[in-house]
């Protein structure tokens, strides 16, 4: 049970006393040094402070004071500062940060013990973990495709268990999109209900920290921790707390399920989505047609925003205070330049340039401004369709898995991949990704879509539809 | 050519009193470097801005004394640039939608005349970190970096450098009336940038337009515009053109000088901050805070022309600084007030200098100088002895009356001592009362003097004179 217990499974495991955060600790960093030199899903592991935290948490355990997370063991994307942090970058190979982010905060003080930091494109800036500089993680279902991106890391080292959870960010499918391709469950709770603070942006109005984990239930576990205001963070909302787990069981008679017209899929894609739509018809949901006129829009005003923010929130990365610097600058230009060409990788460079032009006189009009008001409108197709639906289900990605390789030249393809996922950042609506079955041997995944605040809802009806199915129960074969 | 004429705005940057920094916890004062630099002030990964709410008070505070119009939504955007002491690589400031609007100074301009200069906008923004520069290389002081700055542009609608010092005169005394700001010049916590092209009066298009950045203190400020005004002119009146250009004031040398000049005119790219939701102000909330205003300055001194009768001159100085202005009032409840106007303005403000102390470290508490000054008029001691019993409460902190009373400084009134003083003195300077017989009525002053010393200061001038006069002409 030890090695796929799921969070849930683990925690009653714990307070039962049947087994102990060291032995948990001991069996997932084992784990973790076994798999990794084959899947690549992390940049550090810190084995005496995991050990460390696994015993406090035994300590707290055997008096009794232990809570639901307690002692229970977690991988971070190293895009949350703790200890050494790296963003997957070159820039910042040996930045150690001083403070703690927010969301490592809140789940080390829940008991949580940290294992390591996973593998991510660098600055979360792609689809397939391959922009990283410290290599890609590979798909432990197919060693030769790419896990997803950019919370590539997390999504393999959830599926292979190295981690029973892990965290992630989702700027424009990060954590939906390799969830999916990894055969794990993803969410993206509503922008602003977790705190950025110590997630270093790529793009703040789109990032959101959320949650890969093996089913719906223990992601709600993680969200009851995470989600609140924080002083340190003046876009996380502070809304009442809610159990997100109250709801999981609740029937889904009458859920309206919306399919958008706008999502015409090939086969077998179309089937798997019909069959995934059967299983919340069986628990009583019914289907209702939508439309989401400005989908073909989407992608475009993405790189647009993403790129312009980014080419900004990058702009600290400058070799002056932290991070790479380039020996020998011969003036304050050359530091800059040769730093940042030298710290940071293609994909980066390129969406800084990209960034830096359409925010640029002249440009900024037809680019930016334009982008934003495409914006307004895909937010005001999604108000409009739930009035008449109360989630709307899409496919997370157009097919499973790619291989290795074959999308990094060419940047278009790759950003295309992403056309289910990126509307909803842009909305800042919260999504959940599950897996929804296999395509040549390769999970792909079912993605919901809720209004604003409706994490209880999504959490709810992936729940069910997880009681219903077993895909999510599926492990990847062992390595060679 | 006609007589040309400048035309001049201003960027003025008012350093804001807060506690801590614009968007962290890091304190707003100068300490060792980089000790008042949290992590959102080292441009940190992950770090994010948190808006001080005291400094969007002070601005609001500001505004409502300014006649400005507060912004009920404003919005943060970040300018991009990158400079070693620019931290993030951008600036937080406010572009498109600013939480002021309008709003005007009133001055009196080089005629004396009644000048309002109006103001187009005023906007909150950080300021960068300061680089020091040495032989090897340059260090890099962050405790600057957030410091939350206001921004105040008027409209260019000054035509003098003698009033675009002036404006600058009436913001310090304003500012620092309101406690928005120390202000101190020296410290760069009040300056100015201005703006300034020259043509002819009436002219429709204005000649290209300078900029002299950075200049801290009123005299750089009037002497930097009328260098710049006519250097444009000669320029002009030679034929020549004015080149659009940033330039720097150079004390020492009392000229202006071009800035390194950029290759390209620098691309700011402004956009709305993400990491700020926009800054939105309640009717109530600015309406709490014009609860609290105290009478402005202009109000303030109308009031002392028409309750107190001063004289203007009088009014500004003290109204120019809160704290003496409500010393004013706390002494004129006790003794005649435009005489305590005459002795705040002149002997304490003097008294002050010398022992280089502030209002607050005055020993010497308002009813008392009132007091002092109820005795003069009441012709109990002169002015001349007063000022000695003011040196006296000073440094004893006794009251005027127990230190007249211990030391018999009464002023000498009684006509017959007086008539026998004076004819001890007449006695004593034949020579002098033959040469006033004579006409040379100089020597009064001289006998005079002669009366006070014998006195020790306690003769009553007006009282003396008379019976001097009298005596001599007997």
């Amino acid at each position: 049970m030890i090695g796929s217990g799921t969070l849930a499974e683990l925690s009653a495991a714990l307070q039962h006393g049947e087994t102990s955060s060291r032995a948990l600790t001991e069996h997932c960093l084992a784990r973790c040094r076994q798999l990794n030199p084959v899947y690549n899903c992390l940049i550090s592991m810190d084995e005496t402070a995991a050990y460390a935290q696994a015993e406090r948490a035994d300590r707290l355990l055997q008096v009794g004071q232990a809570g639901p997370l307690t002692g229970l063991p977690i991988l971070h994307k190293d895009i949350f500062c703790s200890g050494r942090t790296t963003c997957g970058s070159r820039m910042l190979e040996h930045f150690v940060a001083p403070y703690e982010a927010t969301v490592v905060r809140l789940l080390t003080a829940a008991g949580m013990v940290t294992l390591g930091k996973t593998n991510m494109d660098e600055f979360a800036m792609g689809s397939s973990t391959e922009t990283s500089y410290f290599g890609p993680a590979l798909n432990p279902w197919n060693s030769g495709c790419v896990p997803g991106g950019s919370s590539g890391g997390s999504a393999a080292a959830v599926a292979c268990r190295m981690a029973p959870v892990a965290t992630g960010s989702d700027t424009g499918g990060s954590i939906r999109q390799p969830a999916a391709l990894c055969g794990v469950t993803g969410i993206k709770p509503t922008y602003g209900r977790i705190s950025r603070h110590g997630m270093i942006a790529f793009a703040s109005s789109l990032d959101q920290a959320g949650i890969l984990s093996l089913d719906a239930r223990d992601a709600a576990l993680l969200l009851n921790a995470l989600c609140g205001g924080d002083p340190q963070d003046s876009t996380a909302l502070d809304r009442t707390a809610e159990d997100f787990g109250a709801r999981l069981e609740a029937p889904l008679a009458g859920l309206r399920i919306g399919v958008p017209a706008e999502y015409g899929m090939d086969e077998p894609m179309a089937a798997l989505m019909e069959d995934a739509l059967q299983v919340f018809v069986e628990q009583g949901a019914r289907r209702v047609d939508i439309c989401l006129p400005q989908t073909a829009l989407a992608l475009a005003a993405y790189q647009v925003i993403s790129s312009a923010e980014c080419s900004s929130n990058l702009a600290r990365f400058d070799g002056v205070r932290y991070g790479h610097r380039c020996n020998n600058p011969a003036d304050i230009d050359s530091l800059y330049r040769r730093s940042r060409s030298e710290g940071f990788g293609r994909e980066t460079r390129r969406r800084i340039m990209l960034g830096t032009f359409v925010l640029s006189a002249g440009y900024h009009d037809a680019f930016y401004v334009r982008a934003q008001k495409v914006r307004a409108r895909i937010l005001q197709d999604y108000t409009v369709a739930f009035a008449a639906a109360d989630l709307i289900l899409t496919p997370v990605t157009p097919g499973p898995a790619f291989a290795l390789g074959t999308r990094l030249d060419d940047p278009v393809a790759m950003y295309l991949s992403d056309i289910y996922t990126v509307p909803v950042n842009l909305a800042g609506l919260p999504a959940i990704a599950a897996p929804a079955g296999f395509m040549n041997g390769l999970p792909i995944g079912l993605q919901l879509i809720g209004p604003h605040f409706s994490e209880a809802l999504l959490l709810n009806a992936v729940h069910r539809y997880q009681l219903a199915t077993d895909w999510h129960r599926q492990m990847p074969p062992e390595p060679d | 050519m006609a007589v040309l004429q400048a035309t001049i705005g201003l960027e003025i940057h008012v350093q804001l009193t807060t506690r801590s920094k614009l968007f962290s916890t890091a304190a707003n004062h100068p300490d060792a470097p980089n000790r008042n630099a949290a992590y959102v002030d080292q441009g940190l990964p992950g770090t994010l801005p948190v808006l001080n709410q005291e400094a969007v008070r002070l601005a609001v505070r500001l505004g409502l004394a300014l006649g400005a119009r507060v912004c009920r939504r404003s919005e943060f955007a970040r300018k991009n640039y990158f400079y070693p002491d620019l931290p993030k690589g951008y600036q937080i400031s406010q572009y498109d939608h600013p939480v002021l609007q309008g709003g005007a100074l009133c001055i009196r301009d080089v005629q004396g005349q009644a000048l309002q200069v109006t103001l187009e906008r005023t906007h909150l923004e950080e300021d960068a970190g300061k680089s020091v520069h040495h032989q090897a290389y340059s260090a890099i002081d962050l405790n600057r970096a957030g410091t939350p700055l206001l921004e105040i542009v008027t409209e260019p609608c000054l035509h003098h450098a003698a009033d675009a010092a002036a404006c600058m005169r009436k913001l310090h005394a304003l500012v620092r009336y309101l406690e928005v700001s120390t202000a101190n010049m020296e410290q760069g916590e009040l300056r100015c940038d201005a703006n300034i092209s020259v043509a002819a009066p009436g002219a429709t298009r204005l000649g290209a337009r300078t900029e002299i950045k950075n200049l801290n203190s009123f005299r750089f400020v009037e002497r930097a515009i009328e260098y710049e005004f006519h250097r444009h002119t000669e320029i002009l009146e030679a034929g020549g053109t004015v080149t659009r250009e940033t330039r720097l004031y150079d004390s020492g040398q009392q000229q202006t000088r071009p800035m390194r000049s950029k290759e390209t005119e620098a691309d700011y790219r402004y956009f709305p901050d993400p990491d700020l939701p926009p800054l939105i102000l309640s009717a109530e909330y600015i309406a709490a805070i014009q609860s609290t205003m105290p009478e402005l300055p202009d109000a303030r001194c109308s009031r002392y022309l028409e309750q107190y009768g001063l004289t203007p001159g009088e009014a500004e100085t003290l109204v120019a600084d809160r704290p003496l202005a409500e010393y004013f009032e706390a002494a004129a409840a006790v003794g005649d007030a435009r005489t305590c106007a005459h002795w705040i303005t002149g002997a304490l403000t003097a008294l002050l200098k010398r022992h280089t102390a502030t209002l607050d470290e005055c020993r010497i508490a308002p009813g008392k100088l009132g007091a002092l000054v109820a005795l003069i008029r009441r012709g109990v001691i002169s002015g001349k002895v007063a000022r000695q019993v003011l040196e006296t409460m000073w440094d004893s902190g006794a009251d005027a009356e127990t230190i007249i009373a211990r030391e018999g400084l009464t002023q000498l009134s009684d006509v017959q001592e007086l008539e026998t003083l004076v004819a001890q003195v007449l006695q004593e300077c034949p020579e002098q009362v033959e040469q006033y017989r004579q006409g040379r009525t100089q020597v009064l002053a001289f006998l005079m003097g002669r009366i006070m010393q014998r006195s020790r200061g306690q003769a009553n001038p007006a009282r003396t004179s008379a019976l001097l006069k009298q005596q001599l002409s007997a």
